[in-house]
């Protein structure tokens, strides 16, 4: 938008501001007041979201601990091509930066992350600071160090240390995904016993996938019989789906504890009824998640399917019935492909939001239930290894986006296909 | 005028009746035979049980008492997909996620037709109603006029044996409408198919129609051919809802020979046709349509067979290719009456004149 723009004379005469420029003071008054009217949401959300997110996501790859705690090391081992062991220079600014960190008691700091990269770690760098009584003689550093401890001769050590140099790292990421460097900076998988996330991502997507599954094939028929009902009876069973929808997340997840346990009413239910003789095992394992995390997302699928099919006039089933089609073929040729929209708005709303979800898994389920929330809260609040679960909530992130990507695309590509006119 | 032969009814309702709330009938004791080959149109205002009847035919609503018999045999239990009726919707209800193609397709694939034979239906299909060219473009891309057409076509494909239309038109403007009506008519005289045609739109009724039965209160108060229904109206509610009318109330003085003498209840006496008038002494009401009427302005020639009225102007309506003048007469104060355009020319508001016609233009029908 230029301002030397030349449009059609205006009728303010030829010397006046042309045709664009003025729209533009007409609209700006507008535009200001719109933009005053969402201001504070932003302002709100920007603190609260917007710059948390990105200070989360900045974690993920930020490599602090080292560059703050031992910088002559950082800078001297830049120079090391990661073959051999370092020269000279990088052990004397070790040994500085150690003394310095001792005096300062800030070596755990470092430990603590060059742990992460090696198992340890801690122990050698917090006994090496300990020991280094004063600076070693010009020339002697390395014998000094590998003197304290031999571990100072060994590669990977070093190897460790320029990993953990910063200022960024993708250390926290290719941990995320089971994935580590070796020695030569190659992505290599971990080894099978430290290898966990890719095996909780795993479970997440598939408890996301099931639910959403039971919550499309029981929320499907609820969702008709909203749209199609006579008024009346359609909001008394609205109320029934809002109600459960309006009841805190946590008293639903605790009444299944009740309905489920061993002795609780399911149970008695069945065993009343003579289908079991002993207590079946419905909570503290993946059935009680299913079950729990179903029933409390199931408003998310039933919403959107029944906003779309409310759209659906009966005329199509009419017409196709007229057509010759019998109820089975109209409803999956003619009914089932309108509903689509619905069915991927609630199915990814429901996978989305079930990915996500902490509280229920750590209430119903059982150790091995537990989803990738819990591991991004564990790391968060008991180790307090902030890189590991902000790069775990990316890769969260950056699957959920994925989805959105993908279901933007498929909104807009329904969106062409018209609709009825009325 | 009969119902019908018989012989050659497509359909028949046999003392049809509909309620939906178990009080009120919707439709009441209807017998109605619809010939093989006809254009029948349902006619009425919204609510006259028009609509209902159509959709009892296709299959969407169930007779409460009574009979549908299609082609000899009774479909009252028949389910609508295997009743082989076409439907056209008011909506034209095209399938939005399928091509016109797709949705001329349908009916055929539901009966297995084989795919060859499929697309060279498809193909006559739209090319006779002039859409060849847009197979491939959803109905959402389409006008209303060619949403209209495929609608059309996919109710005609599958050689239904009848078809339905609900108020098929009501969706276009004027122009596209009236275009229309003469397509579906020479569809209906190219194919022979059987129509039933359901509108509140009398002028579209006229046009299009072999018979029209024209709904009133769930009751047919009239079936006939357009012309007869026009000049020979049966009764008040028909001749009121056909065409313009105007009505004067009046008491019987003497009935003889099909003619009778009126006593009008705000003074003055006319001859009429004895329609619906059974004895002398009862009240009736006349009918006579505005293009039937002159207007006298001076001592013009009268043979003394004309009714002739005192009336003043109102007013004078220039309509283009005709002008309406509105006059006061003793007991109408707008009786209207059609004038050639340029004819309304010294017609000023308030000048007294007659207003006169012919007896037998004169309809002497059953009182309000």
């Amino acid at each position: 938008m230029g301002g030397e723009v030349t449009a059609l004379p205006v009728a303010a005469g030829p010397a006046g501001p042309s045709l664009k420029v003025r729209l533009r003071r007409a609209e700006r008054a507008r535009q200001w007041r719109a933009f005053a009217l969402v201001g504070p949401l932003l302002l709100f959300l920007a603190f609260t979201f917007l710059i948390p997110l990105a200070g989360m996501l900045w974690r993920s790859v930020d490599d602090w601990e080292v560059p703050q705690v031992l910088p002559r090391t950082a800078a001297a081992i830049g120079g090391w091509d990661g073959a051999g062991l370092p020269a000279e220079p990088v052990y004397a600014a070790l040994a500085e930066d150690l003394m310095q960190a001792y005096r300062e008691r800030s070596t755990a700091v470092a430990a603590k992350r060059l742990n992460y990269a090696q198992q340890g770690f801690r122990t050698l760098l917090m006994s090496t600071a300990r020991q280094l009584k004063a600076m070693p003689p010009d020339g002697g550093a390395r014998d000094a160090l590998a003197a304290i401890d031999p571990a100072w001769t060994e590669r990977s050590t070093w190897a460790a240390i320029r990993g953990a140099r910063g200022p960024a790292t993708d250390f926290y990421l290719l941990a995320a995904l089971d994935l580590r460097r070796d020695l030569d900076g190659a992505v290599v998988s971990a080894p099978e016993d430290q290898s966990i996330y890719r095996d909780v991502f795993l479970r997440t997507f598939t408890i996301g996938a099931g639910v959403t599954a039971l919550c499309l094939i029981l929320g499907f028929p609820v969702a008709y019989l909203l749209a199609n009902l006579p008024a009346r009876q359609s909001n008394l069973l609205m109320i029934f789906v809002l109600l459960s929808f309006w009841t805190s997340l946590l008293v639903r997840t605790c009444a299944w504890i009740v309905l489920l346990q061993s002795n609780g009413i399911v149970n008695d239910a069945l065993r009343w009824v003579g289908l079991i003789d002993e207590p079946l095992r419905m909570i503290y394992n993946r059935v009680g998640v299913y079950v729990a995390m179903t029933h409390v997302l199931m408003p998310f699928m039933i919403l959107p399917l029944y906003s779309v099919m409310k759209g659906i006039p009966p005329a199509y089933m009419r017409a196709a019935a007229s057509l010759g089609a019998p109820p089975a073929v109209a409803f999956v040729r003619v009914y089932l492909p309108q509903t689509l929209p619905g069915i991927a708005a609630g199915s990814l709303l429901v996978f989305i939001l079930g990915i996500g979800y902490y509280i229920t898994p750590a209430l119903v389920g059982g150790a091995g239930d537990q989803m990738i929330s819990s591991l991004i809260a564990f790391y968060t609040t008991d180790t307090v290894n902030w890189g590991l679960a902000s790069a775990l909530g990316a890769v969260l992130l950056v699957a959920t986006s994925v989805l959105g990507v993908v279901y933007g695309r498929l909104v807009q590509a329904g969106a062409t296909s018209g609709g009825l006119k009325s | 005028m009969a119902v019908g032969d018989g012989t050659a009814a497509l359909v028949r309702f046999i003392g049809v009746q509909k309620t939906y709330d178990g009080t009120h009938l919707v439709v009441k004791n209807l017998d109605l035979d619809i010939r093989r080959g006809e254009f029948l149109t349902l006619l009425g205002p919204s609510g006259s049980g028009k609509t209902t009847t159509l959709m009892m035919l296709a299959g969407f609503e169930v007779p409460t008492a009574g009979q549908i018999v299609l082609d000899g045999r009774s479909i009252n239990t028949l389910p609508p997909h295997r009743r082989n009726i076409g439907m056209v919707f008011q909506n034209y209800a095209l399938f939005p996620h399928m091509t016109v193609a797709e949705n001329v397709a349908f009916p055929l694939g539901v009966r297995k037709v084989p795919k060859a034979e499929i697309a060279d239906r498809v193909a006559n299909a739209l090319a006779m109603v002039q859409l060849d060219q847009l197979g491939n473009r959803r109905p959402g891309q389409l006008s209303g006029g060619q949403q209209q057409r495929v609608a059309l076509a996919r109710a005609l494909v599958f050689n239904p044996q009848l078809v339905l239309m609900d108020e098929p038109l009501g969706a276009l403007d004027k122009r596209l409408r009236e275009h229309m009506q003469l397509e579906i008519k020479h569809i209906h005289e190219t194919t022979g198919i059987t129509v039933v045609y359901v509108t509140h739109d009398q002028g579209e009724a006229l046009t299009m129609s072999d018979r029209i039965a024209v709904f009133n209160d769930g009751i047919i108060q009239q079936i006939d051919r357009p012309d007869a229904l026009y000049e020979s109206p049966a009764n008040r509610f028909v001749a009121n809802f056909i065409g313009e009318n105007n009505t004067l109330d009046g008491t019987v003085e003497a009935v003889e020979r099909g003619l009778c003498r009126v006593r009008l209840a705000a003074g003055g006496a006319v001859t009429a046709q004895a329609v619906r008038v059974e004895t002398v002494g009862a009240r009736t009401v006349l009918s006579v349509r505005p293009e039937r009427v002159s207007i006298l302005t001076g001592a013009d020639a009268d043979d003394g067979t004309l009714n002739r009225l005192p009336a003043t102007v109102r007013e004078t309506i220039y309509l283009g290719d005709h002008a309406l003048a509105v006059l006061a007469v003793p007991g109408n104060e707008e009786f209207m009456v059609k004038l050639p355009a340029g004819a309304q020319a010294g017609l000023d508001p308030g000048r007294a004149v007659a207003v006169a016609f012919r007896p037998e233009d004169c309809r002497a029908l059953d009182p309000a």
